[in-house]
């Protein structure tokens, strides 16, 4: 049993299909739902954490991916730019779950953690300089 | 016993030895500082950080036919234009038209002058939307023009105040969130708040003045600038430590560079929900090693620079002068204090990882010999008190 974080996205048809249901009921995969969207476009976003065997997670992946969802492994909902952030440290008590966290004591550097985000957004509005924003 | 111009001949050689206000603490552990007093020449400070008191005069050139500019925005940022022809200021905290603030509270406030003064920086492209009544030899009375940085004559920073000498932090005892220049401050005092680069803080480091007064050469944001006065608010009289480290918000400087001169990582707009705009900057500023009371000074760690942890949910806009408590930087860098039996999370508005970074960058430019030290043409005030401001109803409340 492994858990792997997706960023799936999906245009206006499959909107309205029941992705999350084949997952669970055809490849018995067990799937949180970290948050999903769908935009004024209609375009779907939907990151999720699934676990199960990693024959199913392929599986699953491959079903989904057949039927014309974008599977993105490496980038999940957040994104935070090692650029744009100052590395003041405003952002460290409004994130829960320490995704955002000090990667170097003596420079107290930032860094991001992304498997550790749970999608809150709670850094958003606490970064004064933008540096963490939402893929959707 | 060093002069200056003794400081400078090394540098200009190549020779100088400099270090950083972080690691000159335990060079000077391990070396003694009478040994180290001979041997260093210069130590470099630095800070990164959110101040409202900054902004910029610019220089557009005149128009054919010319215009004398009485009202005009920048990227639709209000600028100030009560000065000659073509001449206008962009303040930091300066929001943009139609920014509905706090009306729908907390207002995200996205963009303003501390954004219009990054994209200059930056080289980016901004518009100019002026308007005039016209006068016989400035007849034009409207303009709308597209224009970078290098553009204009003169682009100059302009800070009134900066490198604020220790600062309070800031907390929030109330049951809401409150949204304030500190960040976020939870209800029930779940986190604080503290804005200072600490031991790399320029002033933490001459907390006297001794080396630091009206025309000592700075680093400004990758310029090379300098004091042009004492900042606004500065306070030279204050209660200290036998160290000098004070216990409150003390003196400050007001410097000035050429913008054009500028590198964007270190000039950026600031954003501050429920708040406002701003713009955080990078400063750096070189102590020259006298003697081995100004080293000893430059030591100052953490753990010794203590700062006032204020109720901003009352005390702090009240004025009220209670202290909650007194923390070391080094305890805050920690990550979490506790304050009356109570675990406090700790944020920052003042990047260490930015303030460290520009004291290497500055102290790369003095080894090389490209960045030689002026010496203060004028002291700061070491006596000045603050002065609060008393509310005075005129004659029948009217201004004559």
């Amino acid at each position: 049993m492994k858990n792997q974080k997706f960023l799936l996205s999906f245009n206006k048809q499959l909107a309205e299909k029941p992705i999350v249901y084949h997952l669970v009921k055809e490849y018995d995969l067990v799937i949180n739902i970290f948050r999903a969207r769908i935009t004024a476009d209609e375009e779907g976003f939907m990151v999720l954490e699934v676990s199960g065997t990693d024959e199913h997670i392929a599986q699953g992946i491959d079903f989904i991916r057949n039927n014309g969802v974008t599977v993105n492994a490496a980038e999940k909902g957040l994104r935070w730019d090692r650029e744009v952030c100052t590395h003041c440290g405003n952002c460290l008590p409004h994130c829960p779950v320490d995704a955002l966290y000090i990667v170097n004591a003596a420079t107290r550097e930032i860094a991001f953690d992304s498997d550790k985000c749970v999608e809150c957004l709670n850094c958003i509005p606490n970064c004064p300089y933008g540096a963490v924003t939402s893929v959707f | 016993m060093k002069s200056y111009a003794e400081i400078n001949e090394k540098i200009a050689s190549g020779s100088a030895v400099v270090l950083n206000a972080e690691e000159v603490s335990d060079y000077v552990d391990r070396k003694g500082l009478s040994a180290a007093a001979e041997e260093i020449d210069v130590v470099t400070t630095a800070t990164f950080g959110p101040m409202c008191s900054s902004g910029c005069f610019l220089n557009f050139g005149h128009s054919i036919p010319k215009i004398r500019i009485t009202e005009a925005w920048i990227d639709d940022v209000l600028t100030y234009s009560g000065l000659a022809a073509v001449d206008l200021f962009m303040g930091a905290s300066q929001l943009r038209h139609n920014d509905s603030a706090n009306m729908y509270y907390p207002g995200e406030f996205r963009f303003g002058g501390g954004h219009i003064i990054e994209k200059l920086v930056a080289r980016e492209e901004l518009q100019l939307f002026a308007l005039s009544y016209g006068t016989d030899e400035y007849p034009r009375r409207e303009l709308r023009t597209m224009f970078t940085i290098d553009d204009l004559n003169q682009a100059v920073m302009v800070n009134p105040r900066n490198c604020y000498q220790n600062y309070n932090v800031a907390t929030n005892s109330s049951d809401r969130p409150i949204y304030t220049y500190m960040g976020l401050l939870k209800p029930r005092m779940q986190n604080l708040t503290y804005s200072s680069a600490g031991q790399l803080s320029p002033l933490l480091n001459d907390p006297y003045y001794d080396t630091i007064g009206v025309g000592s050469a700075v680093w400004l944001a990758g310029a090379r600038g300098h004091v042009y006065s004492e900042g606004t608010q500065h306070t030279g009289s204050v209660e200290r430590t036998e160290n000098g480290v004070p216990a409150e918000g003390a003196g400050t400087l007001a410097l000035t560079a050429d913008m054009k001169q500028m590198h964007p990582e270190f000039v950026r707009g600031v954003s501050l929900k429920g708040y406002g705009v701003s713009l955080a900057l990078g400063v750096g500023v070189p102590i020259p090693i006298l003697n081995e009371q100004i080293l000893h000074y430059t030591t100052v760690r953490d753990d010794e620079i203590k700062a006032e942890l204020i109720d901003y949910s009352y005390d702090y806009p009240m004025k009220s002068g209670k202290v909650i408590a007194h923390l070391t930087y080094g305890q805050m860098k920690r990550g979490e204090v506790e304050v009356n039996g109570k675990q406090i999370e700790v944020s920052s508005m003042s990047s260490y990882s930015k303030a460290l970074h520009i004291a290497e960058l500055l102290k790369a430019e003095i080894q090389s010999g490209s960045f030689l030290l002026s010496e203060p043409m004028q002291k700061l005030p070491r006596n000045n008190k603050s002065k609060s401001m008393v509310l005075r109803e005129g004659e029948g409340g009217t201004v004559k």
